[in-house]
């Protein structure tokens, strides 16, 4: 195992990676920008070195910057988190070529599944199944329209690039897609560098089904069931939950079996997501490949008592996995909720400081939390500032606990999205597992504005 | 004359108008970015925009005078 690790991004998944960390005695580097010198990831690490300015582009993408640190801390393996620097295989080679080991995938893993239309190829050889679309670039809206036509209507408009929502868009008629080709092509252009744009078939009232996978360096596989993540606004998720309430044992075998499939076919490595759309018939689709940890890992550390960045760690340094797929458990129902800075009802961002905070208690409450009373919310990062992740005997009890758990949760100081959350949790069609990716505008039809980054 | 104010704290992303141009009532005129999200801020008065205070990737605080309106 590695004796000292450094943890290249901020907030609540530094935190949860130096809790590991400390658990398994492994010395921990955390990095931060000068927006971030009060951070709790900050103290709570046993080395911190500041890597530039409050942008990211100036401090948590600044691969050589944060190489060097590596270097003169002398650490053995990089954990990137999630977002940042997590799918860039540029890093993960420059750390390869140091000799420092990224806590992931290979590069050009990274790579291939980075850009969505070459990961729809490569699922199609793997007979993996895909929503129905093309497979190349786009080089022309008169192109994209012919495309769409032969397709039909609706379909999604997508970045190769994208991710988080950005870049995309749901189109209804030629008119609209016409409209929405360059604004996005070139919103992808300017934030991933690459405005390759892709259209695949729009699924009617889909879900958002992910599978989520540990592979070791040796071929063995094991899939640690699914997470259903089909709440989302922005097209970003925001309740997530273990077991999903839609799938039966027979497609939850198939979803797991098929992700093991693509991730072999690939050779991947490490923690890993298949993330699939379901429609109303369980038909599932490949959507893309995570090649990193999830946000909403916890869930499926709660109903299967495996600690995924633990494994994560393991996995890097070498070590085999020491269960089967039959020994993976699944136990009760968990949720996770995302809790945002941002207004409840337009979804408009709201940076601030927070005047006071209070966390529900509970022994079926977990918090990952990078902000205490008096923390300050600044305005150049995700506006995600906490997570809530509850547990119960089954759906309806952790719903119940949950709905408990965010009625007790005070913040102050900046607006956040729980009013919300506890909407949605307390909506009948939550409660009966009536949960697609259109909840949001069907059930609470509020605006926001366009996702940016 | 008219101030079109920041609404929260981010970078200026995009300025959607210049100099001399007519912006009606509501019309968009500068786009922050704060928080990974785009903000549009509109003109709550009709005119004719007279000075732009702001440059694109500038960082404003909430209550910054981003252009004004006559």
């Amino acid at each position: 195992m590695f004796s000292k690790v450094l943890i290249a991004n901020r907030g609540e998944i530094a935190l949860r990676i130096i809790r590991t960390c400390k658990k398994l005695g492994i010395q921990t580097v955390a990095i931060y920008s000068e927006a971030d010198a009060g951070s709790l990831h900050v103290k709570q690490a046993d080395e911190a070195y500041v890597v530039g300015k409050a942008r990211v582009n100036e401090s948590y993408l600044n691969i050589e910057k944060i190489i060097s640190i590596a270097k003169e801390t002398k650490v053995e393996a990089i954990h990137p988190g999630y977002g940042l620097l997590s799918e860039n295989a540029a890093f993960a080679r420059r750390c390869e070529e140091e000799g420092i080991v990224f806590i992931g995938p290979k590069p050009d893993v990274i790579a291939r599944m980075g850009s969505k239309i070459e990961a729809r190829q490569t699922m199609a050889e793997a007979g993996v199944p895909i929503v129905p679309g093309i497979s190349f670039p786009l080089a022309h809206v008169d192109e994209a329209a012919n495309v769409a036509n032969e397709i039909g209507y609706p379909v999604m408009l997508k970045a190769s690039a994208g991710g988080g929502g950005i870049g995309m868009q749901l189109v209804y008629d030629e008119e609209q897609l016409r409209k929405a080709f360059e604004g996005n092509k070139s919103r992808a252009a300017s934030f991933f560098g690459d405005g390759a744009m892709y259209v695949e078939k729009y699924i009617d009232n889909p879900r958002h089904i992910e599978i989520q996978l540990l592979a070791d360096q040796y071929g063995n596989y094991v899939y640690l069931w699914e997470r259903e993540c089909s709440v989302q606004r922005r097209h970003q998720k925001v309740i997530e939950e273990a077991p999903s309430p839609f799938l039966d044992e027979e497609t939850r075998k198939q979803m797991g079996e098929t992700a093991v499939r693509a991730a072999k076919h690939i050779g991947y490595t490490n923690a890993g997501t298949v993330e699939f759309l379901v429609d109303e018939q369980k038909n599932f689709y490949f959507l893309e490949m995570n090649t990193r940890l999830q946000v909403e890992h916890p869930v499926t550390e709660e109903i299967t008592g495996i600690d995924i960045v633990e494994q994560q760690l393991r996995i890097a340094a070498g070590e085999q996995l020491c269960f089967s797929q039959a020994e993976v458990k699944k136990e009760g129902h968990a949720i996770e909720v995302r809790i945002y800075a941002e207004d409840p009802k337009t979804f408009f961002p709201s940076p601030g400081t927070i005047t006071s905070l209070q966390l529900p208690k509970g022994e079926q409450v977990r918090h990952e939390i990078a902000v205490q009373n008096g923390s300050a919310v600044p305005p150049f990062y995700d506006p995600m500032i906490a997570k809530c992740i509850v547990r119960g005997s089954d759906r309806q009890a952790a719903i119940a606990n949950m709905i408990g758990a965010l009625r007790e949760y005070k913040i102050e100081g900046i607006k956040t999205n729980i009013p919300m959350l506890i909407d949605v949790l307390t909506h009948e069609a939550f409660q009966q597992g009536n949960t697609t990716t259109n909840f949001v505008n069907m059930y609470l039809n509020k605006k926001g504005g366009k996702t940016h980054a | 004359m008219h101030e079109v104010v920041a609404l929260m704290a981010g970078n200026v992303w995009k300025i959607v108008v210049q100099v001399g141009d007519v912006v009606e009532e509501g019309q968009d005129v500068v786009i922050l970015e704060s928080m990974k999200m785009e903000i549009p801020v509109s003109a709550e008065v009709g005119g004719v925009v007279k000075a732009i205070r702001v440059q694109e990737g500038d960082f404003v605080n909430e209550g910054d005078i981003l252009l004004e309106i006559e």
